[in-house]
């Protein structure tokens, strides 16, 4: 029984990090500067439905995105061997290494008005585009920063499929098509589930992306909220209580997801 | 019964440097239980595999009722498979992973008599047809009521039966096993051969049946091939394979047996350690160098003046019907398995009647097989089934990378 002081200082460590900002923040939520009890600060939360409804969706947008590309190159990368697999895993990995501001400060220097992209555009001959503080600069932000969190998950899962049971599926009398629908689809859902969970929830949060790229011009729920607490509008009262319902949200979503992905997986996609 | 249903010709298979098949050369009859019986690594479950259309051949020809298949892919071939360690859908429950190849619309041909296809059509089965058919085939592995357990909430045997009834219910002409009792106790093991027997002989199709087991393969087969390194060593029904053992690979990998150097006088008299003993083998060359085969059931110990040779034994071991015991002739260990006991020490004749003689021409397997020197090492390594798995293991890795390409 000795074991468990082992935890002793990740416990510690948690209960100051974790657990006490978290308490903080439903303190926060419930009152006022004068640290009198109300539910003003949920209440006054209606104004900003769209900036809600503007950060699901854009977060959405990048998710789907990232099941799109990154679906097709985890499954191809799963039936790989040797070298070229080594290679494309690097190559996914590489801008993890990079610092997350970096990247997206680099994104702002290819596509600016007079950036990289439209540079080369006019060079030959084309027009411009004005991508930079637009909302799909935002998603393109999000999509890059946050597709190898889609891959890699997919990928783990597809590669651990015994080659046995979907040689039994074709030995059935199932073409590459059904295999892949009937065997391999349903059998990788955990790791899209996890992949979904990855992107999704950082891109639901983000203030930077959309600061950078998106220019302050739509604003996510992330920026509302380092708002109340670093910017203009300085209130971490109100700050808090948008914090704590996006977590709700959040979580929600995620205990909905996962009784998809416990219950009859085939059901879920097809 | 004797129509021929599948023919590998000049069969060769290699994987990167290593020959894995040489110029096999087999025919399978309908409805017949034929086993293909040896050591891990002898091209056996290759052999599987390319009847079964996931492996093809570097040469040679697979021929399906006298049609050339080695192009065709698994899933349009009329062969199914129980995999070794079942390879159930873990996503599905047992009436689904039953139901899988059922649910797959059958591309239908039509044919004019020039055998042109002229049209082509789905043929979807209905929910109902489903249902009937996926529970008369659990019924007839005996697992009605286990419908919606999932393979994981089912024991070793009867994970082993959902994988025989998903590849029955298809009604294939051929059914693959590959090992597919190695995962389950003696007791169970013992029971399922017998059920299998009668499954086949039930559905009355052909099963094609791969083990290392040469007791499984005896129970069950109506023709056994017996392989080493790649190469057929014999083909045969179970009692020739065991009566007649074409050479000392076969003959000790069949049962127990005593192999020993002789020469053929003549018809029907072979010479041992110096002595004659009459045989009722013919056919050779006079004074040709030959291998006597004595299985250890076929000698009688008699008192050592009556003996035909006399030895000493050197150890007796009990295995319940008999015993086994270890008679030293002349530096040259015999296993003989007797009623009688006989202390360690003794020194005992043995009388082998003409009919207990089965001689062999010498092949590249005289002098490695038969003498039970190491008789003490060979049960242990019998029993280390760590050491076969690994081996196992090997021939997995390499099925891996064929299947990569």
């Amino acid at each position: 029984m000795r074991n468990k002081w082992l935890a002793a200082p990740y416990v510690g460590w948690m209960a100051l990090f974790v657990v006490a900002p978290l308490v903080l923040v439903v303190v926060y939520a419930l009152t006022t500067r004068d640290g009198s009890f109300t539910l003003d600060n949920f209440s006054n939360m209606m104004q900003y439905a769209a900036v809600f409804g503007r950060s699901f969706l854009l977060a959405g947008i990048a998710t789907v995105l990232c099941i799109l590309l990154g679906y097709p190159m985890a499954y191809f990368l799963s039936r790989e061997r040797g070298r070229l697999r080594s290679m494309a895993t690097l190559l996914i990995m590489l801008p993890m290494w990079m610092n997350f501001l970096l990247r997206t400060y680099s994104w702002v220097f290819l596509l600016e008005r007079n950036g990289f992209f439209n540079t080369l555009l006019s060079t030959i001959g084309l027009p411009k585009l004005d991508i930079i503080n637009t909302q799909a600069a935002v998603v393109l932000g999000m999509v890059y920063n946050f597709l190898p969190f889609m891959v890699l998950p997919i990928f783990s899962v597809i590669v651990k499929i015994d080659h046995r049971i979907i040689e039994a599926a074709q030995d059935l009398g199932a073409n590459s098509v059904q295999v892949f629908r009937r065997v391999i689809l349903p059998l990788s859902l955990p790791g899209v589930l996890s992949g979904v969970t990855m992107v999704f929830i950082p891109s639901v949060s983000t203030f930077v992306i959309s600061r950078l790229l998106g220019g302050g011009m739509s604003l996510l729920v992330g920026d509302l909220i380092e708002m109340q607490f670093l910017g203009s509008a300085y209130n971490p009262h109100l700050g808090s209580a948008i914090s704590l319902v996006m977590m709700v949200i959040v979580l929600i979503c995620m205990g909905v997801m996962n009784r998809f992905g416990e219950g009859e997986e085939e059901a879920v996609l097809l | 019964m004797s129509k021929e249903l599948i023919r590998l010709r000049n069969i060769r298979m290699a994987f990167d440097d290593e020959v894995v098949l040489n110029d096999l050369n087999l025919y399978i009859n309908d409805k017949e239980f034929l086993t293909l019986l040896g050591p891990s690594g002898c091209g056996k479950t290759t052999t599987l595999r390319i009847i079964g259309g996931f492996t093809t051949p570097v040469s040679g020809d697979v021929l399906f009722d006298g049609v050339r298949i080695n192009d065709v892919p698994p899933y349009r071939r009329q062969i199914n498979t129980v995999f070794q360690k079942y390879a159930l859908f873990p996503h599905m429950n047992v009436f689904e992973n039953v139901a899988f190849g059922l649910r797959i619309p059958k591309v239908e041909e039509q044919r004019d008599e020039n055998g042109k296809v002229v049209s082509r059509r789905k043929v979807k089965l209905s929910e109902q047809e489903i249902q009937d058919r996926v529970m008369e085939m659990l019924e007839t592995v005996s697992l009605k009521g286990f419908e919606n357990r999932k393979p994981d909430a089912l024991s070793g045997g009867q994970q082993q039966r959902v994988a025989i009834a998903r590849a029955l219910v298809n009604r294939p002409k051929v059914l693959l096993l590959d090992e597919p009792l190695g995962a389950l106790d003696l007791k169970l093991r013992k029971d399922m051969q017998l059920e299998l027997k009668k499954i086949q002989q039930q559905v009355g199709i052909t099963f094609i049946y791969v083990t290392h087991d040469q007791e499984e393969a005896l129970t069950m087969s109506d023709t056994i091939v017996v392989m080493d390194k790649g190469r057929i060593q014999q083909i045969g029904t179970p009692e020739d394979i065991y009566n007649e053992p074409k050479n000392a690979f076969v003959a000790d990998f069949i049962g127990e047996s005593n192999i020993i150097d002789g020469v053929m006088v003549r018809d029907k008299l072979v010479k041992m350690y110096g002595k004659e003993f009459p045989c009722l083998d013919g056919g050779f060359a006079e004074n040709e160098p030959v291998d006597v085969v004595i299985r250890p059931e076929d000698i009688d110990i008699v008192p050592v003046d009556q003996g035909q040779l006399v030895g000493t034994v050197t150890s007796v071991t009990f295995k319940g019907m008999q015993y086994d015991i270890i008679v030293d002739f002349r530096g040259f260990k015999w296993l003989i398995q007797t009623t009688d006991h006989s202390p360690v020490g003794a020194r005992i004749g043995v009388k082998i009647d003409p009919d207990g003689f089965h001689i062999m021409k010498k092949s590249q397997y005289s002098g490695m097989f038969g003498d039970y020197s190491s008789y003490s090492d060979e049960y242990d390594e019998l029993s280390d089934v760590d050491a076969v798995d690994e081996d196992e293991g090997a021939e997995e890795e390499r099925r891996e990378e064929g299947y990569a390409e």
